[in-house]
């Protein structure tokens, strides 16, 4: 296997220096995380949602993260992009979409904006739990939502495996 | 993705300590002067070709591996071979070694915290020559029980590889107890120490340990890369495992690297002038930063043992509840240059193996950072470092959604 340099974009560095919309939100509608600290990628983020114009939107986004530059810029980019969007809008949003807001991440780092689209969807699915499920809204998993929790299964089956070798 | 621009947004530091010799070395510039006449002014022929500039090379080849024998109290300056690497110089010993046993059936012994250069070659062999490989587990700190290290020995055991002092958590293993009980069990086992970590910077002496091969490297004594050498003690025999045109060096062929070759001679004159000086003042430098880490920052944990048996250049600890690839930039940002074990910096999505065989979770391998101390560094430079550490930890840990006890 050859060694990718771990090359960022300014963009990714310019964001690690000052992330956006940082911290735990105390009046949040809706809080989800996606990672875990085997795994060494933990983002959580944090969702105000008011009726606008008849339409829930997230009014506010924060977030916290334990990973890597990648890890942070992506979830710090996830919250500007949300903000103000209707949750509709903000389901559509892609994990390519939040690489190429980033200036492109290095492919091994792919997982990072994977794991914050998995907060995001998470977070929203976690919001209608109680409430009426907008027809929008796909009542099966989709993949991309598999991909989030196929990247935390895989390090936790590594880790795991890893373990037994040990004992 | 352009690097000019990530480095402007970077920025130079108002102050830049480099702890990075793990990874690449600060080659000072005694060290490059003494290379500079190699390129063009003399000695720049091939040391096996005929005419004046090749004679030249070849006295300042001999000149190198009589200086390197003797810091090592080799018997004999033949018994230096030189590679380009000390990965070169692994290869040579483990692959060379198991060429030799192609034939036979047989087990090699390596440690579980082994330069992947031994690690990855042993497998290899297994792979090609299907030779068994077996891995001896060490303890919390890295240590080699002598009794389950002999439970591995047996008659089919042909070589045996061990590092002198672990390159990641500074470990010094005891090689000659292990000598002892491998060449008990077998007087013709091959015995192999990668001491590219050791050298300079402890001293030991091949006839004492009895060891058979031993891996050093130019880059980790703070020469340049592009040479390495391997002992090999007289009547051990092994095969090249490249395969090119043989200057002088028959195990490895290839012309040599002189200018290498003659910085890397240079850089272990300047580390055993005043040797206990230099190694004291590492020692030095290298509590005043653990300690002060430990001081300063909650929820640390040494990786590797304290005291003596520790390297005197190593530094390796895990800050929980942080990444350690975000730790690196946090802290290059600031001119703090170190690396981590973390699985984010292996490019792999595993961290480090070392890490684990101590026992280490995954999320404590993840916030680890790795110092190497020099003789080049100052106690303003550990402050500075000391400083820089408190403040970006925090910072990252701020950001982060797990937090230890004493940080809620």
């Amino acid at each position: 296997m050859s060694k990718m340099p771990l090359l960022y974009s300014p963009k990714v560095l310019e964001i690690f220096k000052n992330p956006k919309n940082l911290g735990k939100m105390e009046d949040a509608s809706v809080v989800a995380e996606a990672g875990s600290p085997a795994c060494g990628d933990i983002i959580k983020i944090y969702l105000k949602i008011e009726k606008v114009d008849g339409e829930d939107t997230i009014v506010k986004a924060s977030f916290e993260s334990y990973g890597c530059a990648a890890n942070i810029a992506s979830a710090s980019i996830l919250t500007e992009l949300v903000k103000g969007k209707t949750i509709k809008e903000a389901w559509n949003i892609s994990w390519k979409q939040i690489s190429d807001e980033l200036g492109g991440l290095p492919s091994i780092k792919y997982h990072c904006s994977i794991l914050a689209v998995g907060a995001l969807k998470r977070a929203i699915r976690k919001y209608y739990k109680d409430r009426q499920r907008p027809e929008w809204l796909p009542e099966e998993e989709t993949p991309e939502e598999k991909q989030a929790l196929e990247v935390e299964r895989l390090i936790e089956r590594l880790y795991k495996g890893l373990e037994q070798v040990g004992t | 993705m352009s690097v000019k621009e990530l480095l402007k947004s970077h920025g130079t530091p108002p102050r830049e300590v480099y702890f990075d010799l793990e990874n690449s070395p600060f080659v000072p510039k005694e060290v490059v002067e003494e290379m500079l006449p190699y390129f063009n002014k003399y000695g720049y022929g091939n040391p096996a070709i005929t005419h004046k500039p090749g004679w030249e090379a070849y006295g300042v080849l001999l000149e190198a591996k009589e200086f390197i024998a003797k810091t090592i109290c080799a018997e004999s300056p033949e018994e230096i071979v030189f590679t380009h690497s000390g990965t070169e110089a692994n290869n040579l010993a483990v692959l060379g070694i198991a060429l030799k046993n192609r034939k036979r059936k047989g087990k090699i012994v390596v440690s579980a915290i082994e330069h992947l250069s031994v690690t990855f070659a042993a497998e290899y062999s297994s792979k090609l020559f299907g030779h068994e490989v077996a891995v001896v587990p060490v303890d919390e700190d890295g240590f080699i029980d002598p009794e389950i290290f002999e439970a591995y020995m047996s008659k089919d055991v042909f070589l045996v590889s061990i590092q002198t002092v672990n390159h990641e958590i500074g470990t010094i293993q005891n090689i000659k107890e292990l000598v002892k009980i491998a060449k008990d069990y077998n007087p013709d086992v091959v015995f192999h120490t990668d001491a590219a970590e050791a050298y300079a910077r402890l001293r030991f002496s091949v006839k004492d340990l009895g060891v058979d091969l031993v891996t050093l490297s130019s880059s980790k004594i703070h020469g340049p890369r592009g040479a390495g050498a391997l002992y090999v003690r007289r009547g051990i025999e092994l095969e090249p495992v490249i395969r090119g045109q043989i200057s002088v060096e028959k195990l490895w062929p290839g012309a040599e690297n002189i200018p290498a070759i003659v910085g890397f001679k240079k850089a272990a004159e300047l580390a055993f002038d005043n040797f206990e000086e230099n190694v004291k003042k590492m020692k030095n430098l290298r509590d005043m930063l653990m300690e002060g880490i430990l001081d300063r920052v909650p929820d640390v944990l040494v990786n590797g043992p304290r005291g003596n048996l520790r390297a005197p250049d190593n530094v390796n600890v895990s800050f929980l509840y942080v990444e350690g690839e975000a730790l690196t930039i946090e802290l290059s940002l600031r001119g703090i240059y170190v690396s981590s074990a973390s699985a984010c910096t292996s490019r792999m999505l595993e961290p480090s193996h070392v890490l684990l065989a101590i026992g280490r979770k995954y999320e404590e391998a993840h916030g680890s950072i790795l110092f190497k101390i020099s003789r080049y560094h100052s106690e303003e430079d550990i402050n500075y470092a000391l400083e820089n550490i408190v403040e970006a930890v925090k910072r990252l840990r701020e950001i982060s959604p797990i937090k230890g006890v004493k940080n809620e």
